[in-house]
């Protein structure tokens, strides 16, 4: 590994609310290959908010602010926005949670998918129907024709997701982020978009983050995890490893987690160090 | 395979809204005949003394009476009145002697013209200026919609209307005064749909045309600025909700241009509810609207019925609150027409 795809050092996203500043993320620092990195942690510890900032959708009136935010050694804190919109769809791209609220509810799946491939290359409609057409099949759609002229309240959620995710990779982007993709989905559904979105990410050698609350899924999909917490990066280790995670929060997510081989009953609960959020 | 299905099936669904809408339609407008009819039974006002002045002998008054078939059971004068209406006779007006029908047929039109080009300079000025404030949300355009949008509220029509004609007419002549247009020109074009902008542009009169377009300027703004104030204050409010979608932040993701992004994606979504405001404020238009129709002299459908109403002549009042009432409900199916052709989920 040479030169990182993604290299982030000391990433912060600060709100500024009339009630104050509050600081969603607080010094990220990750290195990221064509690998998979997922990244762990409960609600409200920023993981989402590190893609977005990645992505250079912050939602206003948050602010942005690292040592190095770099994407294949483009500067995205200093790139113009022209740059940073190539970028986005084109070679970063993410797919979110719930098809049901991140599909445009007025417009066919076709011609989302169409409009994501024509927004990044110089393509006919022609060329970018087909385009689309071989993306639905690539997600394993039954009928790809039929589904391309439905609209998205017309599709289960799990068919949702795979046309979510046709449309996010139909450009080919280097960097996929998956922000909790499978959370709506129901689990024997989430496997099989999981299967997929897997098959994809290595058949088309992409660099993958993916953000969940679920470590157990993380660990079985990741080479590496990132745990955070409050907004930091708490531990890092190599998925396989997890067992050996030296950090308290991380030691505690483990020890809740339900086993077949010793019931223990009731299941610990996490007991919070103050300490862990300084 | 449920190709040619698809085509029955799309026909047969078609006949059944029609059919449908016929009947919303006669249910409404009974239900409407019927209360107009029985509260102007009910009302202090005699017809009949509207019609022969209260010093007529008595054998005057009764035979007017029996003409007007007073004399008979309220429930029979009602059948009987619904049983003309249905052939589009709601007897005669007793201000104007005509047919009631025909006075309709001679306001109508004014008001339609005024209350159409006033939707839409609403619809025009009012949707962008809703767009912009809610993307430049907290902006000093904001704060200038939202001034825009509480004056259009608050301030008086009708001293708005006066202070216009001050200005721009008396003033600054810029526009022509009340009426709807100059008597040199009106009988330049004989009145086919009644609209004037219309009638005089397809018999070629363009001085004309010209002429009734610099009469109907000033109270067309007037009514447009305040449609716009209504309609930009509420697409600014779809709009802010449809912003904070998610899918909004999916088009950003897919690197779209920020102006595809609001409105295409955004813009179209909100258009939904949209709609119905505009249909609303459009036909509180129709009703027409009695006061800039006074200040301007614009003989429209408001003015008629107000002056109807001062005059007890309840045969035109009845006439004009059903022709309201078909407006509204054919406003209605056109919105829910223009409903399911934007939004997918409603068909």
């Amino acid at each position: 590994m040479t030169k990182p795809l993604l290299d982030v050092e000391d990433l912060r996203v600060r709100f500024h609310l009339r009630t104050g500043t509050v600081e969603a993320v607080r010094g990220v620092t990750l290195q990221l290959g064509r690998e998979r990195l997922g990244i762990v942690g409960e609600s409200g510890s920023g993981k989402s908010q590190t893609g977005r900032a990645i992505l250079g959708l912050t939602p206003p009136p948050g602010e942005v602010t690292a040592k190095r935010l770099a994407f294949d050694g483009i500067d995205l804190l200093t790139a113009s926005k022209r740059t940073l919109r190539t970028l986005r769809g084109g070679r970063i791209s993410m797919v979110m949670q719930d098809p049901k609220y991140s599909l445009n509810p007025v417009m066919t799946i076709g011609e989302q998918i169409i409009e994501a491939y024509q927004a990044h290359a110089k393509a006919g409609r022609g060329e970018a129907r087909d385009k689309a057409l071989a993306m639905l099949e690539a997600v394993k759609m039954r009928d790809p024709a039929r589904v391309f002229s439905l609209y998205p309240h017309e599709v289960s959620g799990g068919m949702g997701q795979r046309a979510m995710i046709a449309m996010m990779l139909v450009t080919d982007p280097d960097l996929l982020i998956a922000d909790e993709p499978t959370s709506a989905l129901d689990v024997t559904v989430s496997m099989e978009v999981l299967r997929i979105l897997d098959e994809l990410v290595t058949e088309r050698g992409m660099g993958l983050i993916f953000i969940s609350h679920d470590l157990k899924l993380v660990s079985s999909f990741c080479d590496r995890v990132l745990v955070m917490y409050a907004g930091r990066v708490v531990e890092e280790l190599e998925a396989k490893n997890l067992r050996e995670a030296k950090h308290p929060y991380t030691q505690g997510l483990m020890r809740c987690l339900p086993t077949l081989a010793d019931d223990v009953r009731p299941l610990p609960t996490l007991n919070r160090d103050p300490a862990w959020a300084l | 395979m449920s190709r040619g299905g698809g085509h029955v099936g799309a026909l047969r669904s078609f006949l059944k809204k029609v059919a449908q809408f016929v009947i919303v339609l006669a249910t409404t407008l009974l239900g409407l005949v019927a209360v107009t009819f029985f509260i102007g039974r009910v009302v202090p006002i005699d017809p009949v003394i509207a019609i022969v002045g209260d010093r007529a002998p008595a054998h005057v008054y009764e035979r007017v009476r029996q003409e007007l078939g007073l004399d008979r059971p309220l429930i029979e004068q009602f059948v009987i009145y619904v049983k003309k209406a249905a052939t589009g006779d709601f007897g005669n007006s007793v201000l104007t002697t005509n047919p009631v029908m025909t006075d309709i047929i001679n306001v109508f039109p004014a008001t339609l013209e005024l209350a159409t080009l006033g939707t839409i300079i609403g619809v025009i000025v009012g949707i962008p200026l809703g767009v912009l404030a809610a993307v430049k949300r907290g902006s000093l355009l904001d704060q200038f919609v939202r001034v825009l949008g509480l004056v259009g509220y608050s301030v008086p029509i009708f001293w708005l209307g006066l202070m216009g004609l001050l200005l721009f007419y008396a003033k600054l002549g810029w526009v022509a005064g009340p009426g709807r247009i100059d008597v040199t020109y009106s009988y330049l074009y004989t009145p086919v749909t009644g609209i004037v902008l219309l009638d005089t542009a397809m018999q070629g009169q363009w001085d004309a045309f010209w002429d009734a377009v610099s009469h109907v300027l000033l109270p067309a703004c007037l009514l447009g600025y305040f449609s716009l104030a209504y309609i930009s204050r509420m697409t600014r409010s779809f709009m802010l909700n449809e912003l904070a979608q998610e899918y909004v932040i999916a088009a950003r993701v897919k690197g779209l241009s920020e102006l595809r992004v609001i409105w295409r994606h955004a813009l179209r979504n909100a258009a939904v509810p949209l709609i119905t405001v505009i249909a609303l404020s459009y036909a509180n238009l129709l009703e027409g609207s009695v006061l800039t129709e006074t200040v301007f002299a614009w003989p429209g459908l408001g003015q008629y019925i107000t002056n109807s109403l001062q005059n007890a002549d309840m045969n035109a009042v009845l006439g004009g609150t059903l022709v309201i009432g078909t407006v509204f409900v054919l406003l209605n199916l056109v919105s829910d027409l223009l409903y399911r052709l934007l939004d997918p989920r409603t068909r």
